[in-house]
């Protein structure tokens, strides 16, 4: 079965302070604040934030997204956490009881003019039939409709 | 002609006359298509048979840029989040 691999970098600026930047990292009712967006019910989360401390997140999709009722879940592990400096956590997450993907994020924060700098670094492989067929079907439709919305626009 | 090869593989003659164009349009729209990596064709005999293309590596692609996306919008709710908590002097 083939897999693929896929790195990505982010950069973004805050006008806040470094240590407010970590605590959004660190503190699990920060973190809830932007972890999950709209179209995931929250169905339970644990975080254990310190090297070797376990988090998990486990969602449902809504109506309205292209997978309704799919069961999103994450584990992961802190593998490093240097206060104020980066967060390095391995993660798996599962969609709808497959696996699909594994991953390394890296959070890295600096000083920088009125506020703070993060680089997120996301490494990543996908795992193949992790769709499986409804949701191969499903995404296929969902690109089969925008695709119809873009040209009717 | 997505929609269409959506419900199975065809021919470009099957799929031409649905559509109401004819056999050469029908392989200008399959060439964008190739080239797009949304289908797929093969010739049998004196027939071209088209379908699309969705192989592993093809949906592998899609879930790394749906991955991307998602972080982008994380990050950005992140940082609307720390406003929320620290609104920033204006």
């Amino acid at each position: 079965m083939p897999v693929i691999h896929d790195s990505f970098t982010l950069d973004r600026s805050f006008p806040h302070s470094r240590e407010r930047v970590f605590a959004a990292l660190a503190d699990p009712a920060l973190k809830e604040r932007w972890y999950a967006d709209e179209t995931m019910e929250p169905q339970g989360s644990e975080m254990d934030f310190r090297v070797g401390g376990i988090e998990r997140q486990r969602y449902v999709l809504r109506e309205g997204s292209p997978f309704p009722g799919l069961a999103l879940e994450n584990e992961g592990r802190y593998e490093d956490i240097v206060e104020g400096e980066h967060v390095v956590v391995s993660t798996s997450m599962a969609f709808g009881g497959r696996r699909i993907s594994t991953s390394l994020l890296t959070f890295e924060l600096s000083d920088e003019d009125g506020g703070c700098a993060l680089r997120f670094t996301h490494q990543a492989v996908f795992y193949e039939g992790a769709d499986g067929p409804e949701m191969r079907r499903g995404g296929w439709e969902t690109m089969l409709d925008a695709l119809a919305r873009s040209l009717a626009s | 002609m997505l929609a269409m090869l959506a419900q199975g593989p065809a021919t470009v003659s099957a799929l031409s006359e649905p559509l109401g164009v004819t056999v050469t349009a029908v392989g200008q729209h399959l060439r964008v298509l190739e080239h797009a990596r949304l289908a797929a064709s093969q010739k049998r005999g004196r027939t071209r048979y088209c379908s699309l293309r969705p192989d592993g590596l093809r949906e592998l692609e899609r879930w790394a840029q749906q991955c991307r996306t998602e972080w982008e919008a994380r990050l950005d709710r992140l940082g609307a989040a720390l406003d929320e908590l620290d609104p920033p002097a204006s």
